[in-house]
């Protein structure tokens, strides 16, 4: 076989530029890593911003960030879980399920900044939640609703369809079978795809600028209706207000606890579908 | 085997068996009328007319895509779990069409069992497995369950081998033993009538020899159709044959006569092995 | 029949009941989507009363001017214009590139390690990678190119195109691979390459799907918010220069709703602004969905 040396050469270009790129990944998080470590200690995770940001720590926006996690799961779980038991189980191929799914493939093409002002219209101004916890994690539940129905109609799609049909065959319902020979097995999938999507939401900054994200607020949230901190709005503040370097290292460190906090969660829910995949295969 | 009866092709087309016990004829279990079947735009049944009799075997052979499994799937209507299927003409079970808008599907499949080709058990204990049907019916008392799982199993001829490791997973379980298992599955919601599609398709000989022993002992209290791609499997375990080609019952009769003396020239193409 | 029922009206009750809740949850996507269009029509729309396309379409964005504001839209325009533009040009060869490599010429070990590392850009957030943009990408961008400031057009596409590319790459090898590997043994078999095997017959077959990835990333580009307006300078001027600073619809709505009188007329422009960019990037996936479809097609038959 002749290769001739121009194709060599194309072929390393290639090379060249998918190792470049995965070089990149590595040195930006890297980078985060090596600057960010120093600068967390207890004081940092616990205690409020002081000088505007430059000193004292990020737990509350640590803990805003939290508020958001929960109230978007507890929104978008059910919603996203149920909606995609429906497309799995019930749906059939009709001009007003294909609609459906088009909803869903639409939502996920629609950018964050305009979530943020949907939440805004709709949440903070139109239902008068203000700009609140409730607000804001409902915006980022609607914003990762397709991602919590993609993953579980996957996770769905792989309980084998044998069990729909021996569990149909002796005689149970629709629902039954969905509760008793397909659920149990489904779930684990679901919930760690969902995981996924719920990491993303805590690493948004877009859609909780109007909704929720308060600027400076060391008070923790005492409900659903009170403003808070979160981590990303933190940081987009650190940056842009501190163009000098003394606030480099408070900005390492927080955007740090950011990466490791959404790329933590979304390390325990690839480990834990990895593992649940081994274990239904065998 | 009972001795077919002379000169009744009429009755032959007509979908009636021959096989005439001397004593009190038997009970028409199922009854098919003119039924037709379409996925979507392609027929695959044509005008279906058969009788079954309560209690005893039927094996439905014919060649792959010939729509035996189909029509197998009609009777419990479990074909309407698949999108864009259709059909006409008449199912009764016990004289009550199957397909009427009052008829209960749960209720329908309750009480016809149906086993698949390939053993399907859930992935649970043995014990679970068999208590699936009767919990799903409402039976929630474990003294009675037990009992039930403990009768399934041994009408499926498992009982000995699994009665010390009830708790163990269905999967741990060889490949035979799972599909009577699942036997017993179907048993255990105690149905009249049995389907089974190809059951022993996917197992060694050995294996297939204890499912052809265990519909023989079933024969007595069930009314069992098999469907098979293998003739000496339904020569051995049934007493009437239905053979089925390109969508279209050509011949239903006692097993013996379809196997020495078929009527059509397609039968005998087929039991002779010329084609299928 | 002496077999006990199991309450069948009722059971069936509760079967449609559960059936019509899930179908009240699917609906929730579609109706979230209608939703968003009334809201941002009915905030925004109004704004196309006070002003005349004479005004949305000048050349100035001046809406905090206390003697005379102006709403000119086009330099908005231009910044998101040139910033995606730019952004998918760099992307582009690091995207589509890398895809075919890992799909043609990359050993298995190779592409188990690269593919998700690469991937692993999609978890990280984009206001995090703008931060990157502010202290890394933009000053030696300044320092290589001998640039006024860090903070320009450049640097954002740069900062864009880092987050565009995985979506790309995955999206186009998963269409790659898909191509029958028969196409690619027939072609080696008559004496072809690997190289020629790959351009001449993989990729066209994958062209659908490649076009498809290519339209995502842009979806995904002209919708990004944070990362571009940290990178970007945000000067509302048009200009084709990417060395100079510009200011996107993204950018505008984040940075200056939080400084707005709620039913103003700045504040209806902003919406107004959420409303075309909402109908460009539907307009940009639904091409995507098209070749995505296509490209499904061809694979099926």
């Amino acid at each position: 076989m002749t290769h001739r040396p121009w194709e060599r050469a194309g072929t390393w270009l290639l090379r060249a530029l998918t190792y470049a790129m995965a070089a990149g990944v590595v040195y930006v998080l890297g980078e985060i890593v090596v600057r960010g470590l120093p600068v967390i200690d207890l004081e940092f995770l616990t205690a409020a911003p002081r000088e505007g940001g430059l000193a004292g720590g990020i737990f509350p926006a640590i803990v805003g960030t939290l508020w958001l996690v929960v109230g978007t799961a507890l929104v978008s779980l059910p919603l996203g879980m149920g909606a995609a038991i429906y497309f799995s189980e019930y749906a059939r191929d009709s001009r007003w399920s294909r609609w459906l799914r088009t909803g869903v493939i639409t939502l996920a093409g629609i950018p964050s900044i305009v979530f943020g002002l949907f939440g805004l219209g709709l949440f903070v101004i139109f239902l008068g939640f203000g700009a609140s916890v409730l607000a804001g994690s409902l915006t980022l539940a609607f914003m990762i609703l397709p991602v919590i129905i993609v993953a579980s109609e996957e996770a769905l799609r792989t309980v084998p369809q044998a069990y729909r049909e021996a569990s149909l065959a002796l005689g149970a319902t629709r629902w039954q079978t969905i509760r008793h020979a397909v659920l149990p097995y489904a779930l684990p999938g679901m919930l760690t795809g969902s995981i996924l999507g719920i990491g993303r939401a805590a690493g948004e900054t877009a859609p909780i600028l109007f909704t929720v994200a308060a600027f400076y607020l060391p008070d923790l949230p005492s409900s659903v209706f009170d403003q808070v901190m979160a981590l990303p709005y933190h940081l987009f503040i650190l940056a842009t207000q501190h163009p000098d370097p003394a606030a480099r290292p408070m900005q390492y460190g927080t955007a740090l606890v950011l990466v490791a906090l959404v790329l933590g969660v979304n390390a325990v829910a690839i480990v834990a579908r990895a593992r649940f995949r081994r274990r239904y295969r065998s | 085997m009972t001795q077919p009866q002379r000169d009744e092709s009429a009755a032959a087309r007509r979908g009636e068996p021959q096989a005439q016990q001397p004593t009190a004829p038997p009970r028409t279990k199922i009854e098919v009328e003119r039924l037709s079947f379409w996925y979507g735009d392609k027929q695959v049944l044509h005008e279906i007319d058969l009788r079954i009799p309560e209690r005893g075997v039927t094996a439905l052979i014919g060649p792959s895509g010939c729509g035996k499994s189909t029509f197998l799937r009609t009777l419990n209507r479990m074909n309407e779990i698949i999108e864009g299927t259709r059909h006409s003409g008449s199912v009764r079970l016990d004289g009550q069409e199957i397909y009427d808008r009052s008829v209960d599907v749960v209720a329908l499949r309750k009480r016809v069992g149906m086993v698949f080709q390939r053993p399907n058990p859930f992935p649970k204990s043995i014990f679970d497995n068999v208590a699936y049907g009767p919990r799903i019916h409402g039976e929630r008392n474990r003294r009675r369950l037990a009992e039930i799982v403990e009768r399934s199993l041994r009408r499926a001829a498992l009982w000995d081998e699994v009665k010390d490791r009830l708790g163990d997973s269905a999967l741990a379980l060889s490949g035979g033993q799972q599909q009577r298992l699942c036997i017993a599955r179907a048993l255990a919601t105690e149905p009249e009538v049995l389907l089974m599609d190809e059951p022993a398709s996917a197992l060694d000989p050995k294996a297939t020899g204890a499912i052809e022993d265990l519909i023989y002992e079933l024969r007595s209290g069930y009314t069992i159709l098999i469907v098979t791609h293998n003739m000496q499997q339904a020569a051995r375990v049934s007493e009437r044959t239905a053979f089925f080609y390109e969508g279209r019952l050509i011949e239903y009769g006692p097993t013996e006569q379809i196997f020495t003396r078929p009527r059509e020239q397609r039968t005998e193409d087929y039991v002779t092995g010329r084609f299928g | 029949m002496s077999r006990r029922t199991d309450g069948g009206p009722r059971r069936r009750l509760a079967e449609g009941g559960i059936r019509a809740l899930l179908l009240v949850l699917a609906s929730t996507a579609t109706l979230v989507v209608v939703l968003i269009f009334l809201f941002l029509a009915r905030e925004g729309l109004p704004a196309l009363e006070r002003l005349s396309p004479e005004q949305l379409l000048s050349r100035r964005w001046q809406p905090t001017s206390e003697s005379a504001p102006s709403f000119g839209l086009l330099p908005l325009l231009a910044g998101s214009g040139l910033v995606t533009a730019l952004a998918t040009l760099i992307a582009l060869p690091f995207g589509v590139g890398g895809a075919v490599y890992l799909a043609s010429f990359a050993r298995a070990r190779e592409r188990e390690i690269l593919k998700p590392v690469i991937e692993l850009v999609a978890a990280v957030p984009s206001v995090v990678l703008g931060f990157f943009g502010i202290v890394t990408v933009g000053p030696a961008l300044k320092q290589l190119l001998g640039l006024q400031t860090s903070l320009n057009a450049l640097t954002g596409a740069c900062v864009l195109a880092f987050m565009a590319i995985p979506t790309i790459l995955t999206i186009a090898e998963d269409a790659l691979r898909a191509v029958p590997r028969a196409h690619r043994e027939a072609a080696l078999a008559l004496g072809a390459s690997p190289w020629q095997a790959s351009w001449s017959v993989v990729v066209p077959a994958a062209l659908p799907g490649i076009g498809a990835a290519v339209m995502l990333g842009i979806g995904r580009v002209i919708g990004e918010t944070m990362a571009v307006m940290m990178c970007t300078g945000n000067a509302a001027i048009i200009t084709c220069d990417p060395t100079e600073s510009v200011r996107t619809m993204t950018a505008t709505i984040a940075a200056e709703m939080g400084e707005v009188v709620y039913g103003g007329l700045h504040y209806r422009v902003l919406f107004l602004i959420g409303l075309l960019l909402l109908s460009i990037t539907l307009v940009v996936n639904l091409l995507a969905q098209r070749w995505v479809r296509a490209s499904v097609g061809g694979r099926g038959s």
